[in-house]
């Protein structure tokens, strides 16, 4: 019976439906929380000052300035790199053993827990290379987890990029370089844009690789050099949500140290979404 | 001739750096190993993975972390249950129900989840779950082995969502086309073609989504309820694998026993995850659509 | 009259991986006349294009046999620099495909990569160039706007004019017209004659029309074979092949 075939379909189809609105409400709960929360917390002196009161009251701002520089590490040493490798694997290398191993590696390290790569900032950067607690370790951490980020984000751009702006670049006598700089990626800027940005903003999220790498419970001094130590957003969040003595009385604290966190991160990521549809509805016409 | 010298010389050096990510997995799993082989002058292998109580500041300390792998494996498979289903779903409903309006707001949606950073998810479930599975369950604790799951859930749904909702998008029309034509209706094509032609890339998702979930940090550390025993309900505290690094390597003194049995859980993990990984990339590697008539 | 050849190829073999796509090709292209490649579609005359200004390097896996030859010296022979070898032998695409660029730039670009710096030079260039390829007075007044709001035609006879401005001695055209309406054919058909006067002209083109209206010679090719060469007339109106007549009668292809 067509009828009852159909009226299946209807019913399955409603559940299908319900998942992903589940998503979107667990998204809007979760939003709502900590913003119909967080928002009496914010204010000019939130946002300006140092922790007072160990650590009951004042502001965040050493936390947001330790942010902004252990992303800016991050990016230093993510972009080049990324971009880097994304070009060779996509422009001069795409097939091959070692092409195929490279790939494996780059997806593995994308699957790394974002604990052991704080492992290995520990071992590696704060210890052998002597760089101490610092956004140096901190940042490099977290360039590293960044790597794969932008690499699937270049390549993806590189990709859109049609062969036959290669093929008449390179009948003019231009050399593959040339070609690359000066066509390709002029053309690809826009995604490696989007991909960089959503690869910052998942590392300004980050808390695990910089526990022990970067971030301290508590500084009042804002780094003056790369091998100073920082306070981060995230940490400052875990810091006063589960350490302590005065976890009732600083809850408005937490709340509005996760509005600011959050509204970074979200805010990187609309304006990545909204660059990316853009960009798609350009490359339409 | 400058200027096709300068080409080779670019080329050599996109090869270099594109080995750093190589280089960076390799410099990972050698500095693991070494920092945890010291552990193991004390205990066997043996003992370590299959002792079942973790007491490092004990004198003389245990160091066995099968309750650690149960917590993790636990929460994982829970977590899976929850996130597999409605990650799938909403992969079906992005990429053959929605109308494209509705798709183009609701894949942004799963976008912000996939950003939303781990430590403001852990201190949701401490502030708004915890509270509330106490009261409904009526247990005496909220932060458990089920609130971390769901959590881990919120987590791995997007990885899920994405990855499945490009394989089911990939699969060629012509195949959905074939079975309208033979009078199917669009959710039989569903489950009769499109999802077994998308098989391979679901299952790279699932993979993926919980390996992301088994070594997920800060969630565990903030909603598990961290007592490290193996769990006898899902409303039991546990203490996964991640949670005990992160929780201990600042109280864990710098080249001491406890500190290298933290490096050889994180050894454990990463093995967990590299095997995910491994076996995510050999599915899609060798399942790869390479046309129509692949199924 | 005595003929000046300009390229050739002898024996010509051409492999995609273990598959043979062009069979013992040889051809000779007089300098300054337009030779056309028709046959049906896969019969490897846009294979054979993208050998002479070794394209084809470009995909893995493949393996060129036999010789081919530009002003006697051999294009395949490794110490030969392909960056100057595709100066020197232009190229212009199935379909119009401008770089996102503005005009100018896009005709200016051959010329900065090839090393030319004074601005001056490279302004002159550019007009000439797009006088040489019919456009100028359709574009002079918005050179600086980007190539991508011209129509398909002349973003064509654009990407003629930037082959152009490299100033190359060989012009390779892999079905110039097959994206383009009548009237913008046309067009194109006209500046290939014009051209032809000074440059050596090398078309691909399944519309055998087009290739009887452009061409001094013509090539049929089938099935990776050169089934027959001869001048246009002539193919056109008496070939020396029982296939050839086929083809061109239209009772296959």
């Amino acid at each position: 019976m067509i009828k009852k075939r159909l009226m299946f379909q209807k019913l399955s189809f409603s559940m299908i439906k319900a998942a992903a609105w589940i998503n979107g409400a667990a998204l809007a709960i979760m939003v709502y929380y900590i913003v119909s929360r967080g928002w009496r917390a914010i204010s000019w002196e939130f946002l300006t000052q140092v922790p007072r009161d160990s650590m009951t009251a004042g502001g965040i701002f050493p936390c947001i300035v330790g942010t902004l520089a252990l992303c800016s590490v991050t990016l230093f040493v993510a972009l080049p790199v990324g971009v880097a490798s994304a070009i060779y694997l996509n422009e001069y290398a795409t097939r091959g053993k070692l092409v195929r191993l490279i790939r494996l590696g780059i997806n593995n390290l994308a699957g790394v827990p974002s604990i052991v790569f704080g492992l290995f900032g520990l071992a590696f950067f704060c210890i052998v290379l002597k760089m101490g607690v610092s956004v140096a370790s901190g940042g490099l951490t977290l360039g590293i987890m960044t790597l794969p980020v932008i690499i699937g984000a270049t390549e993806e751009a590189l990709k859109a990029v049609p062969d036959t702006f290669r093929e008449a670049s390179l009948a003019m006598g231009a050399t593959k370089w040339q070609t690359i700089r000066k066509v390709v990626l002029p053309a690809a800027f826009p995604g490696i844009l989007t991909g960089s940005i959503l690869g910052i903003s998942r590392a300004a999220g980050e808390t695990a690789p910089i526990m022990y790498t970067g971030a301290v419970f508590f500084t009042p001094n804002l780094p003056s050099s790369l091998f100073d130590e920082v306070m981060a957003l995230p940490y400052h969040i875990y810091v006063l949500a589960t350490a302590g003595t005065q976890i009732e009385i600083t809850r408005p604290l937490q709340y509005g140290t996760a509005l600011v966190l959050i509204g970074l991160v979200f805010g990187m990521n609309l304006t990545a979404i909204i660059l990316r549809a853009k960009m798609r509805k350009k490359l339409r016409i | 001739m400058k200027r096709q010298h300068i080409d080779k010389g670019v080329h050599s050096g996109f090869f270099l750096i594109a080995l750093f990510s190589i280089t960076a997995l390799f410099l990972i799993m050698v500095f693991l190993f070494i920092e945890s082989i010291p552990v193991f002058d004390h205990i066997t292998i043996k003992e370590f993975i299959f002792g079942k109580y973790w007491y490092p500041t004990d004198d003389p300390a245990d160091f066995g972390i099968l309750a650690l792998i149960t917590g993790s494996v636990c929460v994982t498979l829970l977590s899976g249950m929850i996130a597999i289903p409605l990650g799938i779903m909403t992969a079906v409903y992005l990429a053959e129900i929605a109308p494209p309006k509705v798709a183009q707001i609701v894949k942004p949606v799963v976008e912000l989840m996939a950003s939303m950073p781990s430590v403001v998810i852990g201190f949701f479930a401490i502030v708004v779950v915890a509270p509330f599975i106490q009261k409904v369950f009526n247990i005496p604790v909220g932060l458990n082995m089920f609130n971390a799951s769901l959590m881990l859930a919120f987590m791995a749904i997007p990885t899920i969502c994405s990855i499945s909702e490009d394989a089911v998008f990939c699969v060629p029309s012509a195949l959905k086309e074939a079975s309208f034509a033979l009078g199917a209706t669009h959710f039989e094509t569903i489950i009769k073609v499109i999802i077994p032609a998308a098989l391979s890339g679901i299952c790279t998702a699932v993979i993926l989504g919980l390996s992301r979930a088994i070594g997920e940090t800060m969630v565990v550390l903030m909603a598990a309820g961290g007592a490290a025993m193996i769990p006898g309900s899902i409303f039991d505290p546990v203490r996964p694998l991640p949670a005990t690094i992160a929780a201990e390597m600042a109280e864990a003194a710098f080249g001491s026993e406890h500190y290298h049995a933290l490096f050889a859980i994180g050894l454990v993990l990463f093995g967990f995850t590299f095997i995910f990984n491994l076996v995510a990339d050999y599915i899609s590697y060798k399942f790869r659509q390479t046309g129509e008539a692949s199924l | 009259m005595e003929r000046h050849i300009k390229m050739y190829t002898e024996n010509l073999d051409f492999f995609y991986g273990n598959s043979q796509a062009l069979h013992d090709i040889s051809i000779d292209f007089d300098e300054n006349r337009v030779t056309a490649l028709i046959g049906p579609s896969g019969c490897g005359k846009s294979t054979y294009l993208r050998c002479l200004n070794r394209m084809n390097d470009l995909i893995p896996n493949i393996k060129v046999k036999g010789r081919a030859m530009l002003d006697k010296k051999d294009i395949y022979d490794p110490s030969l620099d392909v960056v100057t070898l595709r100066r020197r032998v232009g190229m212009v695409f199935q379909k119009p495909n401008p770089f996102p660029k503005s005009i100018f730039e896009n005709i200016a670009y051959g010329l900065k990569v090839n090393g030319v710096k004074d601005k001056a030079e490279i302004t002159r260039i550019v007009e000439k160039s797009l006088k040489q390829a019919a456009i100028w007075d359709e574009v002079k007044d918005r050179l600086n706007e980007s190539a991508l709001g011209l129509s398909g035609g002349q973003q064509q006879r654009l990407c003629i004019a930037r082959a152009l401005a490299v100033a190359p001695e060989v012009l390779l055209m892999d079905e110039p017209a097959s994206a383009l309406d009548p009237i913008a054919t046309q067009k194109i058909e006209e500046l290939i004659a014009e051209l032809s006067s000074r440059l050596t002209i090398i078309i691909v083109t399944h519309n055998m029309q087009q290739a009887a209206r452009v061409s001094d010679r013509t090539a049929f090719f089938y099935l990776g074979k050169l089934i027959e060469l001869n001048d246009t007339d002539t193919l056109f109106t008496k070939p020396e092949l029982k296939q050839t007549e086929d083809y061109i009668t239209g009772r296959f292809g």
